[in-house]
Formats: C-alpha cells, structure tokens, sequence
C-alpha cells in the first residue's frame, strides 16, 4: 500500500484534519487541493523560505553577470571613445543588467519550485488513482503514507473516520 | 444602485471547472471559433508573403528611406508592445496588491501579452537589412573581436524584449501549471498524455502549492517593473537620439502610460468577445467590465495629462527646432494623424465617466477599439512627424507606407488572432482555481 487517502468536502474540515494527524505525531502525511488553501501547509509542519531566497539570489546573480559582461565587452576588450566620455560610466549598464536579472529572478523562483517540488515527475501512485483526480476539481484529499513510523491500517483508518472524512481508500503502489 | 458582485452568487467549484474546461466541447462555440479562424487565416496568408518578399528582396519594398527610416516596423512595434504592458500589470501588479478581481482576467491578459510581445519583438528583426544576422546583439565571443554596443537604448531594448518575452511566458506557465493538471484529470487518450505532460505532475499537494505560492510571488514582485521599464527603454530609444519632437525627459512617462491605456483598451475588447463568443459570463462579469472601464478612462487621462506635458516643453524649451516639430505635428503634412490620434483616443472615451455605458458592452468594445486604433495613430505622429523635416530642408521627404508595410501590419494581427484562438481552445482561458480561491475568500 502507498497511503490511506482520505476525502473531505470543504478545505475547513481538511485544515482541522490536516493539524489533527500533524499534532497525532504523523509525519509523513500530505494534503491536496484544488487551489492553494492559506496555511494549510504550515499545518503540516512546512516553515521554509528558500523559493524566495533563490529568486533574490538569481536576481542579483543575472544582473551581476550581465553588468560584468557589459563592463568587460565595453570596457577593457573593446573600448570605444565615444566624445572622451568616461569608459565604465556604470548608469549605462544599468538596463540591461536590471532586465537580465528580472530574467533571471523569474528563471530562478520557476525552476527552484519545481525542482524542490521534485516535479516533473509523472507515474505517482496518486495520479494513478481514479478517486483522486477530484483533487484538482472540488474535492479535498488527506494522505497518510504507509511508511510512516506511526502508521496502522486499523488505528489509522479509525482515525481518518473520526475526522469526518467522506470516504477513505486504499491506494496502491 | 446594487453593486453587480464579482462573482455570482450560488457558484461551487465544480461549477468554474466545468465553465472553464469544457468550453470546448460545446457545438455552437466551436462554430464560432472556426468561423474566427476563417477570418484570420487569410491574414497569416498576407503575414508569410509580406514578410517573404520582404527577405527575397529586402526593405526597399517598404516606403521607408531617409530623412525616415522608421516607418511602420518601429511603429508597430512600439503599438504592440504596449498592448502587452495591461496584461502584465494585471497578473504581476494586481497580484501584489491583492486585488482578487484580476483572477478572472489574468491569464488570458497573459497569454495577449506574449503574443503581443511576440509580435513586437518580429518588426525590429525584420526591419534589418539583413534579418539572419539578429544575434549579433547577443554579446557572443567570436573571431570578429567586437561586441555590442551596450551604451546604446537599441543593446537596451534588445535585452529588455528578450527577458520580457520570456518572463512573460515563464509567469503564465507557471501559473497555468495547476490548471493543466485539471485539464489532465478530466480528459482522456491523447489529449491526457499531453496535458499530463505539460502538468509535470502536479497534483495539488500543500507543500507543493505554499513553494509554488511563494515562486509565484516572486516572479511577480520581480516582474512587475516590467510594465514601467520595458516601454521606458522603448521611449529611451526615440529620446536618447537628438531629434527635435523625441529628444525629451517626458517620453518615458509619456510612453509607459500610453501603453497601459492601449493594453487595457484590447483587455477589454477580448473580455468582451470571450465572455459573448465563448460564454464567460458567468466568470468575467459586468462588474469586471466596470472596472476595466474604469481604468481605461484613468488611464486615458494620464495619457492626456502626458501629450499636454509633451507640447508645453516644447514650447517651453525655446528651441526653434523643437517649437517647428510641434507646429509640423498640429498643422504639417502629417497633422491628420495626430488629431485622428487625439479624437480616437480621447472622444469615446469620454462616455466611461458614467456608469450605465460602462456596463454596455457594445459602448465598452467600441471604447476599446478606438482607443487601440488612436494609440496606433499617436504613434504615426510621433514617428513620421518627428523624422520627415531634418534639419536641414534639402533633407525633407516626405514618408508613405507601401502595400507591403500595411499588409505585414495586418498580417501579425491576423498570427496574434490564430495564436489567441490556440489558446482558446487547447489552454484554460480563465484560471480554473484562481476564481475557485476568489470564491473561497468571498465566502
């Protein structure tokens, strides 16, 4: 088995579920819903901010790179007097560096997610799973993972109906 | 008066899915489309022999030469990249601030901002004698030992096409992702092996979505500049040369505002065709008409406000030069482009003060679609009128566009159009759980 799923109508009645298996010593539980439910991941446990970082960084790493090139391009390869203008009058640099580095920026928090996300990854046992494509559609999904230290087919399923789950499945690997 | 809500009223979840998924499956919408194709294919006809003459013998089929060299590519170009800049504040700015309203308008805004990005990034590529040799903007080492000048708004510009063509389309991936995974999950065959691929394998899991949120956010905040620097670089362009007419510290701001209110004018008249042709109703509602409108009349006396500034600094500068392009612009060989541009721009306009034509669809659509032909004429005048009388009058010439010009123009009407039905049909032209979040926060 890969996980006991459990379905909920409303995302109130998985947030309540979802901070129950949380505060029961769960911890490889998961939940699902069509659209981003506020702080239902921090239910689980999840506190971290390195997206935000990475895309900083990548934002100050592309407009970095392009100043540079810039700067070496005009400047020391291929100098140009232009009216005995200073050479490295950096305002110039400027707008390509800031555009880049939005690129980058962008690049950075796109690719970051989906790599942390471990996506893309296709043939999860859920996606295989009939009743749980109404998880991108109305309905809300908790998961229990079989490997979890704390898990047991009975006590856990017990505990599922005891949240008010509206049905509860097994889902193969 | 009752306010008309946002959404409304006794609409679940599984409601928006099906109004925004199987759009497609419905006989009378799909008759519509192919008639909507119909009517754009023969303009793509005209884009692929317009642009293929245009390589077998070069620009010398356009009318352009010297004293202006800048005919109708560059004036494109500016029309169609400002288009792009309404959708960009709409997914990047509005996200920011909060304003739920936008979920209903977002993506489709997104998706005409890259198309129209795209066909603004086509004219300057074609506008090169010799178009194969684009990349040479790239700083790429090779044996010739030169390198762009990055000195130059034209090194700026390139960049900033590039990176905004590409941000915009990484934002509406990204947030399309989810709504992928629905499209996934309700078909079958073919079709679910595409989507699926295209979904990556998203399934809606919480850590999934608090790390996409937080992607999501950021792309946003590091974006939404985007709307004021791009078309900044765009005017730097028509300032940073001494041209009497361009040469001035307004033409950003002049420029940045023009674009948002010539973006917002297509927002609406695309709403409007979505929501009749392809039965949105239910998603973009009157109330989003209202505010569209609300903003286009803002938006088009800001833009008023900046013409206004232009001509009182010419004035203002003293400087014959530029006092004889203001004067060749309100009374010269070109001066019924500028007050087709005015009367366009500002004339229809005037009705959004109240509210009953605001919430007419055909005032609104008529709005819109003389606002974006007048923004297309205002950049005529600031284009030909500015070139056509140099300094010196034994350089005066006089400027006409050739068939050639005018047909390539529709023809990337008639490729941003088959782009827009493509998408239409094969992509969620409303964020499926984005309205659905919408719902949850109203309750």
């Amino acid at each position: 088995m890969f996980c006991l799923l459990a379905e909920f109508a409303t995302h109130h009645q998985l947030r309540e579920a979802a901070r129950a298996a949380h505060r029961d010593g769960y911890s490889r539980v998961d939940a699902y819903s069509p659209f981003p439910v506020e702080g239902l991941a921090e239910d689980l446990g999840f506190t971290e901010d390195r997206v935000p970082w990475l895309t900083f960084l990548g934002g100050v790493a592309g407009a970095a790179a392009t100043l540079f090139i810039q700067w070496w391009a005009n400047v020391v390869d291929y100098p140009i007097n232009v009216g005995g203008r200073p050479l490295a009058a950096w305002p110039a640099f400027l707008f390509p560096s800031f555009e880049v580095g939005t690129l980058w920026a962008v690049l950075a928090a796109a690719i970051g997610m989906l790599v942390m996300n471990g996506l893309p990854g296709g043939g999860h046992p859920l996606l295989r799973f009939e009743a749980f494509h109404l998880a991108t559609d109305d309905k809300f999904f908790l998961a229990i993972l079989a490997d979890d230290p704390r898990f047991d087919e009975a006590a856990t399923r017990r505990f599922l109906e005891d949240l008010g789950a509206e049905g509860i499945w097994e889902v193969p690997p | 008066m009752a306010r008309h809500p946002i959404l409304p009223p006794r609409q679940d979840y599984a409601m928006v899915t099906a109004e925004v998924a199987d759009v497609a499956h419905n006989p009378v919408i799909r008759r519509r489309w192919w008639l909507a194709m119909a009517a754009a294919v023969p303009l793509v006809v005209a884009f692929l022999a317009s642009t293929g003459l245009l390589f077998w013998l070069g620009t010398g089929v356009w009318g352009i030469n010297i004293p202006v060299n800048w005919g109708l590519a560059i004036i494109n170009t500016v029309w169609w990249v400002g288009i792009g800049h309404a959708g960009t504040l709409i997914s990047s700015l509005l996200l920011l601030m909060g304003e739920g309203w936008r979920n209903s308008l977002n993506r489709f805004a997104e998706a005409m901002t890259l198309f129209a990005a795209t066909m603004a990034g086509l004219f300057p590529i074609l506008h090169l004698g010799r178009p194969e040799l684009f990349y040479w903007n790239f700083p790429i080492p090779s044996t010739f030992g030169v390198w762009p000048q990055f000195r130059s708004p034209l090194a700026w510009d390139f960049f900033s096409f590039v990176s905004y063509v590409l941000v915009s389309l990484a934002f509406w991936y990204v947030g399309m992702i989810p709504d992928l995974a629905t499209l996934r999950d309700r078909s079958t065959g073919a079709a679910k092996a595409v989507y699926g691929a295209l979904a990556l394998g998203w399934r809606g899991s919480a850590v999934h979505w608090a790390r996409w949120r937080q992607a999501y956010l950021g792309i946003a905040a590091a974006a939404f500049h985007l709307v004021i620097s791009v078309h900044s670089g765009v005017a730097m362009l028509f300032a940073g040369g001494p041209i009497p007419g361009w040469h001035t510290t307004i033409f950003p701001p002049y420029f940045v505002l023009g674009a948002v209110f010539s973006g917002f004018a297509v927002v609406i008249m695309l709403a409007i065709g979505l929501r009749t042709a392809f039965r949105l109703a239910p998603l973009i509602t009157m109330r989003h008409l209202d505010i569209l409108g609300r903003l286009l009349l803002a938006t088009g006396l800001l833009t008023l406000y900046a013409y206004l500034a232009d001509a009182f600094h010419a004035w203002y500068s003293g400087d014959s030069y530029e006092i004889r392009t203001l004067l060749d612009r309100v009374g010269g060989e070109y001066a019924w482009s500028a007050w087709t541009a005015v009367t366009l721009n500002f004339g229809a306009i005037q009705l959004l003060w109240w509210r009953r034509p605001r919430r007419s669809q055909a005032v609104l659509f008529l709005a819109g679609l003389s606002v974006a032909a007048g923004m297309w004429f205002e950049r005529y005048m600031l284009v030909v009128s500015g070139l056509y009388r140099d300094y010196l009058p034994s350089a005066w010439h006089t400027y006409d566009a050739t068939l050639w010009e005018w047909l390539l123009f529709a023809g990337t009407g008639g490729v941003f159009v088959v782009l827009f039905l493509l998408f239409a049909r094969w992509l969620p032209m409303v964020s499926i759980f984005e309205v659905k979040e919408e719902l949850e926060r109203r309750g």
